[in-house]
C-alpha cells in the first residue's frame, strides 16, 4: 500500500490523526496533515482506507491493495 | 431483517457518496445505486465559497473521487434524475424520468436546499450559494461586481463576504446578530471575526433585518431592510439558511420535521435510512434530536448508516465538528456550544491571533473553539466527546 497525501487540499480536520495516529500527524502550526508513514504495514491498511474515506477534503489518495 | 441485496442510496454527494464507500468498505458486496439530482460526478461543497469563489482552483478539483475510484465502488450511478416519491413499505423510488427502483434498503441523503428572500426568484445578480453551478454562477458576476451585498451573517455568508473581500470587491455583510456566527460562537470569538472581517475592509452592518430585495429591469439593484434603508448593490450573495431537501417524501407517511427525523440508529422506518444535512437523528449523548450540516458529519453519519444497514445496531454519538476559513484565519469548533456557555482560554493568546478555548456549561465541557490552532483544537476534544458519551438531560439546541 502506498499512500499520499494532497497538502493543497487539507483543510486540517485532523479526521485523518483520529483514524490512524501511527500513519498521520497534523502540523503544529496549521494543522495540515504530515504523512509519517507513506507505506505502512499491513495491520494499519484497514484503519487507513478508513481516514482516507472519512477525510472531509478527499486529501489522502491510496494506491494498492497489499 | 435479513441481509439486504440490493441498497438504494438517493442523494449523490458528500453523504450519498459516503454511504456507498462505508458499505463496501464493511463487506457489503450486494447490488449499489446511487442516484443523485445534479448532473455532475459527485463533488466537494466546502471549496465553493473558498477556492473555487476564489479562483485557486479550476471548477473540476472540487470532484469527489477520481473517475478510476468511482468505478472501484462497483455501484449504479444515475445521475441527473432526481427522486419524487418513495414509498417505504416496499422501499420503491420513483425518479422525474419516470425510473422505478426498488431496494431492500433506501438511503435518504438528499441534503439541504438555500432559503431565498422576496422577490429573488428570477432576478439576475441575486445569487444562492450550493451547487457548483451557483458558485460558477457566483463568481462570473463578482468578477464584475462593484458593489456586493452579503445577505446571512453565518458561516456561509461570513466566508462568502471574505472571499468577495478577497477578490477586491466592495463588500457589506448584513445580518441580524450584533456580529458575525454569534449564534454559533458566543459574543467573545464572534467579534474577533467582526474585527478580522472590518480589518480587511469588509462593511459590517450588524442588527439589521432584511426585508427583501430591489431590482430594476430584471436585475438586482440594492437589499432593503426593515429599517426602510436600501443597501445599493449589483451583486447580492443570498445566504439566509436553508432547508432540508424532502420535499419527494411528501406523501411517505415518514416523519419529516425539520429534517428527515430517525432513532439513534438513524433509521427513519424499517429498511429506511438518513445520513448527512437532511438526517435530523436522535443524539443519545445530548438527549434529543439533532440535525447537522457540515461535512464531516457527512461522511461519519453515513459510516453509522452503512454500519446499521449491515446489521451493527449501534447508536451515531458524534462529537460534531465544523471548520470555517475566512481571509487566512482557520477557526474550528467541536461540540456544540451554546451562546451563553462559559469560554475560557486554555492555550494561545486571541490578541495573538492563535489560540484554543474551551466552552462550559454547568461544569461541563460543551465545546471547543480553535483559532488558528487546528491540531491543538483536536487535542481537546477528549474532553467534549466525554461529555458527549454520557447521556444528558439537557436538550440539543438547533445547528446551523
Ligand atoms: C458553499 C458551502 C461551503 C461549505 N463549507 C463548509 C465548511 O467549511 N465546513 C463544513 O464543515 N461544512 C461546510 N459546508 C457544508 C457541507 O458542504 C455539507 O454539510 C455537506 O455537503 C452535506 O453533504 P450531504 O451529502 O448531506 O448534502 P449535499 O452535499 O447537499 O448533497 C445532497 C445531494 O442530493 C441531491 N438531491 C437533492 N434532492 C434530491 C432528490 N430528490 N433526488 C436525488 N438527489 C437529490 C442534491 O442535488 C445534492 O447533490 C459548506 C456548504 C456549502 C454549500
Ligand atoms: S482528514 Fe484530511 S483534511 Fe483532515 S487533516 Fe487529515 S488529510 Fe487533512
Amino acid at each position: 500500500m502506498k499512500v499520499h497525501v494532497d497538502e493543497d487540499r487539507c483543510c486540517g480536520a485532523g479526521s485523518c490523526v483520529l483514524r490512524a495516529p501511527e500513519v498521520f500527524d497534523q502540523r503544529d502550526e496549521d494543522g495540515i496533515v504530515v504523512l509519517l508513514d507513506a507505506a505502512p504495514p499491513a495491520d494499519r491498511h484497514a484503519a487507513v482506507r478508513e481516514a482516507a474515506d472519512v477525510c472531509p477534503a478527499s486529501a489522502i489518495e491510496v494506491r494498492g491493495d497489499a | 431483517m435479513s441481509a439486504p441485496t440490493r441498497v438504494l442510496v438517493v442523494g449523490a454527494s458528500a453523504a450519498g457518496l459516503a454511504t456507498a464507500e462505508a458499505l463496501r468498505r464493511k463487506g457489503y458486496g450486494g447490488a449499489l445505486t446511487l442516484l443523485g439530482a445534479e448532473p455532475h460526478a459527485p463533488y466537494d461543497r466546502p471549496p465553493l465559497s473558498k477556492q473555487v469563489l476564489r479562483g485557486d482552483w479550476e471548477p473540476g478539483r472540487s470532484r469527489l473521487r477520481a473517475p478510476e475510484a468511482l468505478a472501484a465502488l462497483d455501484a449504479d450511478l444515475l445521475l441527473g434524475d432526481p427522486a419524487v416519491a418513495l414509498s417505504p413499505a416496499d422501499r420503491a423510488v420513483r425518479t422525474a424520468s419516470g425510473r422505478e427502483l426498488g431496494a431492500d434498503v433506501v438511503v435518504v441523503a438528499t441534503g439541504v436546499r438555500p432559503r431565498t428572500l422576496p422577490g429573488q426568484a428570477g432576478l439576475a445578480g441575486a445569487h444562492v450559494l450550493r451547487t457548483l453551478d451557483d458558485a460558477l454562477a457566483l463568481r462570473a458576476d463578482l468578477l464584475a461586481a462593484r458593489r456586493v451585498v452579503v445577505v446571512g451573517d453565518g458561516v456561509l455568508g461570513a466566508e462568502a463576504a471574505a472571499t468577495a473581500r478577497a477578490l477586491g470587491r466592495a463588500v457589506t455583510l448584513v445580518g441580524p446578530q450584533r456580529a458575525p456566527l454569534e449564534a454559533r460562537l458566543g459574543p467573545v470569538p464572534a467579534a474577533l471575526l467582526a474585527r478580522l472581517h472590518a480589518e480587511q475592509g469588509v462593511d459590517l452592518r450588524p442588527g439589521a433585518a432584511v426585508r427583501g430585495l430591489a431590482g430594476r429591469g430584471g436585475r438586482v439593484t440594492g437589499v432593503r431592510l426593515a429599517s426602510g434603508e436600501e443597501l445599493p448593490a449589483d451583486t447580492v450573495v443570498v445566504a439566509v439558511g436553508s432547508a432540508p431537501a424532502t420535499e419527494w417524501l411528501a406523501g411517505s407517511g415518514l416523519r419529516v420535521d425539520d429534517g428527515l427525523v430517525c432513532d439513534s440508529r438513524c433509521r427513519a422506518a424499517e429498511g429506511v435510512y438518513a445520513a448527512g444535512d437532511v438526517a435530523r437523528w436522535h443524539h443519545e449523548g445530548l438527549g434529543g434530536l439533532l440535525r447537522l450540516e457540515n461535512r464531516t458529519n457527512a461522511t461519519e453519519q453515513a459510516a453509522a448508516v452503512a454500519g446499521n444497514v449491515l446489521g451493527a445496531d449501534r447508536p451515531y454519538t458524534p462529537v460534531p465538528f465544523l471548520w470555517t476559513d475566512q481571509f487566512a484565519t482557520k477557526v474550528q469548533v467541536y461540540g456544540v456550544p451554546a451562546p451563553e456557555d462559559v469560554l475560557t482560554v486554555v492555550e494561545g493568546d486571541p490578541a495573538g491571533g492563535r489560540f484554543v478555548a474551551l466552552y462550559h456549561r454547568d461544569g461541563t465541557a460543551t465545546g471547543v473553539l480553535g483559532w488558528n490552532m487546528p491540531k491543538q483544537a483536536r487535542a481537546h476534544r477528549r474532553e467534549v466527546a466525554d461529555a458527549l458519551s454520557s447521556p444528558s438531560p439537557s436538550p440539543a439546541p438547533a445547528d446551523r
